[in-house]
């Protein structure tokens, strides 16, 4: 299964779900990255951690272990 | 008294509309339970509508107790009446994201007027304000915090709600299947009577009620949680069910996408590989630079002019204990308070600047990669930096970090790191005691001090390292560290100003006082009893027939180390020498020790003073240097240096440090660890240094 973390830059896919503990996928959720949203890598940082999203029109950071929850499909 | 309280996603514009509508004086501060800032002023056109600014929430669902306040604030739960109105500023560009907060309120029954910010920024995607205000059902009114537009047409909006006073009802949006509504049945029962009986309170309870670090939630609602057994299908089913309505009713709203390419351009520039990591260390030089070097002729200044006015006082007073009292105890413990405004000042301004610009979320995930390993996040990296200079201002930075704990694991690590108070020390001991070598071109006591620095760094970071696994409030909890990136903006001078003044203000208020009396205190216990030991000479009759100045500078400095010989804390000196003698050191650098408590650098004073050479550091130096034991060996020697050194390095010899993290923690239990560690951790490195170098032979 592809997770966020394995996608290549500007490609975008839809999120399927997310993995992890209860908090923490209660969080991401809440930020708007639930199932059947779209996201993108824009950027990743230069020590290569964290990876920039874009999601509903806004960027977030994101740690590399914590897009590995993420569920994604093309 | 009416409140309207404040409420939105971090960074949408709350504290830019507060300022607008309350004119920007603020009563500061902290919730209760938690170290988060709270401010409440009156609003301009109604005085008697007090305002209160809240810190930015994406959800009010909560695992923290400062992630509590959003919940807490809007629903009066805790002790403050609940609001009347709850204004919920929503960023016109980030439209669905901001508005999931306000369909959370709204199922809890608040009545809510939104503040539509950035609508500057969002161009033609802003949404339409009368067709939003149709599908959310409350007013909805466009602003622009930067500028004020709109702010006149919000303050009547909010007096109408307030004036309608007609009770809100709760409006859900979403039904829930019958297994979560049987949930939401036992948890509703069990709410207690002084909260709101709603579905969506019970929804909350189930959603954070757990694994959590809750303030005042009740026991029976603990136990209703419990009995409902709630899971991560719960989140699922209460999160996409908001979402979904959102994305059907408001995402359609924004007409455009919202432009982003000039911050995408300088995020080119700012985050680039190579380039934004030079940019990155410039940026972060200046700013370690200004608090470290070029804020010490206005430090200079400061104890210029206390200088000043110590003589002035010292010329209108009588001889005697009032004068000194008021010279060395008021006149100077209030200059050790006002000593440290152009480091806070200076550094505020800076983050004030970053912040407004959008650069300090960029250092946090430029940085991320590399303070996590020591289980901290990219936000620790300015205050750690600033720690460098001066631990006081860099524990006041901790608040740029939004978890409480980050905030404390970085604040007990932060007087680890080489503060320029420890410069002096460091300077003193290595040129007195230490031989002049060179290696390979390079003098070994400019390498002794980068190798203090180096030591510094090491034993921060991984104190840090151990501390974020052993401390059990310290341990991190699986949470996503996600930061927003937020578009590029102008900073405005006038927020940087009024930022720096809230800063200083609360700084002199709440840690100022606490330094003073330190100081005051301190500053007796050297003092008293003032009374030269049994049979001394008869100073006074020496000095009034000493031959030349030279001779009479030397009584004056036999005598004052006479006295401070005999004070409470040279008794204080000797009862600790025990305890120091292990790591080389005597009851003098014991006085050392303690005098250094008021700030680290009077060490070398106090040192001074109770070896009877005033405050000339050069004669202290060599009185160093040729100090012998009985047996004729020197008392000091290199190794007693590096133990000393490694001491200073390792404790926290700094009650200003200590009265700070007292300010940021709310409370004595975090200093009192830290002082506790930080001795425990000093005293063991230098007997470990002491003993072992002994047996080397040194
Ligand atoms: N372009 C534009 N910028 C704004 C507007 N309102 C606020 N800002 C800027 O947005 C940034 C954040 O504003 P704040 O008022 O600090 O936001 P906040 O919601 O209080 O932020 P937190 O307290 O961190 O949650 C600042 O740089 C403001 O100058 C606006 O309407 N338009
Ligand atoms: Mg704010």
């Amino acid at each position: 299964m592809l997770t966020l973390a394995e996608v290549e830059r500007h490609a975008q896919v839809a999120i399927v779900a997310v993995d992890g503990e209860r908090g923490f996928r209660r969080r991401l959720l809440e930020l708007g990255l639930c199932p059947g949203t779209q996201v993108a890598i824009t950027n990743i940082a230069p020590l290569g951690d964290p990876l920039e999203i874009e999601v509903r029109g806004g960027r977030l950071s994101i740690r590399k272990d914590e897009a590995a929850q993420i569920r994604v499909r093309r | 008294m009416t409140t309207v309280a404040l409420l939105g996603n971090p960074n949408t514009g709350k504290t830019s509309v507060w300022n607008r509508l309350t004119g920007g004086s603020a009563k500061v501060g902290n919730y209760p339970g938690v170290t988060v800032e709270r401010r409440v002023g009156a609003l301009r056109k109604r005085p008697d509508i007090d305002v209160v600014d809240v810190p930015g929430a994406y959800s009010l669902v909560a695992r923290s107790a400062d992630e509590q306040i959003a919940l807490d604030v809007a629903l009066g739960l805790d002790g403050e009446p609940a609001p009347a109105v709850v204004v919920v500023c929503v960023d016109a560009t980030q439209l669905v994201r901001s508005l999931y907060l306000l369909l959370q309120l709204q199922e809890l029954g608040a009545r809510c007027v939104v503040a539509l910010t950035m609508t500057d920024e969002a161009g033609p995607a802003a949404p339409n304000a009368t067709e939003l205000a149709h599908v959310l059902g409350c007013a909805v009114v466009p602003v622009v915090g930067r500028t004020g537009a709109g702010v006149d047409a919000l303050a009547t909006a909010i007096i109408t709600a307030v004036d309608a006073g007609a009770p809100a009802a709760p409006v859900v949006r979403w039904q829930p299947s019958p297994a979560l509504a049987a949930q939401i049945a036992t948890v509703r029962a069990a709410l207690p009577a002084s909260w709101p009986q709603t579905d969506a309170l019970a929804v909350w309870a189930l959603q954070c009620v757990g694994d959590d670090e809750l303030i005042r939630v009740p026991a029976a609602v603990r136990a209703a949680v419990a009995a409902a057994a709630p899971t991560a299908a719960l989140d699922d089913e209460v999160i996409a069910a908001r979402y979904r309505w959102l994305d059907e009713q408001v995402a359609g709203l924004a007409k455009a996408k919202v432009d982003r390419r000039r911050t995408a351009r300088v995020d080119r520039v700012l985050l680039h590989r190579g380039l934004g990591l030079v940019i990155f260390g410039a940026v972060m030089f200046v700013l370690f630079m200004s608090l470290f070097a070029w804020s010490e002729p206005a430090i200079a200044a400061v104890e210029t002019a206390f200088g000043w006015v110590g003589d002035g006082a010292r010329a209108v007073l009588p001889d005697g204990v009032i004068e000194d009292f008021v010279v060395d105890g008021v006149i100077g413990g209030v200059g050790s308070v006002v000593v440290f405004l152009p480091q806070i000042l200076l550094l505020f301004f800076f983050l004030g600047l970053l912040e407004d610009f959008g650069y300090l979320a960029r250092v946090a995930y430029l940085m991320d990669r590399i303070m996590r390993t020591m289980k901290l996040s990219g936000r620790a990296f300015v205050p750690m930096l600033s720690g460098f200079a001066c631990a006081v201002p860099a524990v006041m930075a901790t608040r740029t970090m939004e978890r409480q704990r980050d905030r404390i694991l970085t604040m007990l690590v932060i007087p680890l790191m080489t503060c320029s108070a420890r410069l002096p020390v460091y300077t003193l001991v290595i040129a007195a005691l230490f031989p002049s070598h060179t290696v390979g071109g390079l003098s070994t006591k400019s390498l002794l001090m980068v190798g203090m620095y180096g030591f510094s760094l090491v034993t921060s970071l991984a104190a840090a390292w151990v501390l974020a696994r052993v401390v059990k409030p310290l341990r991190a909890k699986r949470l996503p560290f996600v930061i927003e990136l937020p578009p590029y903006r102008a900073p405005r001078m006038r927020d940087v100003v009024r930022m720096m003044g809230t800063k200083t203000w609360a700084f002199l208020r709440e840690a100022g006082t606490v330094i003073l009396a330190c100081t005051i205190a301190l500053w007796a216990l050297l003092y008293f009893p003032r009374e030269l030991p049994a049979g001394s000479p008869d100073y006074q009759a020496q000095i009034a027939a000493a031959p030349s100045p030279e001779a009479k500078a030397e009584l004056e400095h036999a005598r004052d180390g006479a006295l401070l010989e005999n004070s409470y804390g040279a008794r204080l000196g000797h009862a600790i020498e025990p305890a120091i003698e292990p790591l080389g050191f005597d009851w003098k650098i014991g006085v050392g020790i303690i005098g250094a408590f008021a700030a680290r650098e009077v060490f070398v004073s106090t040192l001074g003073v109770i070896h009877g050479v005033g405050d000339d550091e050069g004669s202290l130096r060599k009185h160093l240097a040729s100090e012998r034991k009985a047996d004729g060996t020197p008392r000091y020697t290199p190794l007693v240096g590096l133990s000393l050194m490694v001491f200073f390095a390792l404790a926290c010899q700094c009650m200003s440090t200590l009265a700070v993290i007292k300010r940021e923690t709310g409370g004595y239990r975090w200093p009192a660890f830290v002082f506790g560690y930080m001795t425990v951790l000093a005293w063991v490195s230098s007997f470990l240094v002491f003993q072992i170098g002994s047996l080397l032979g040194y």
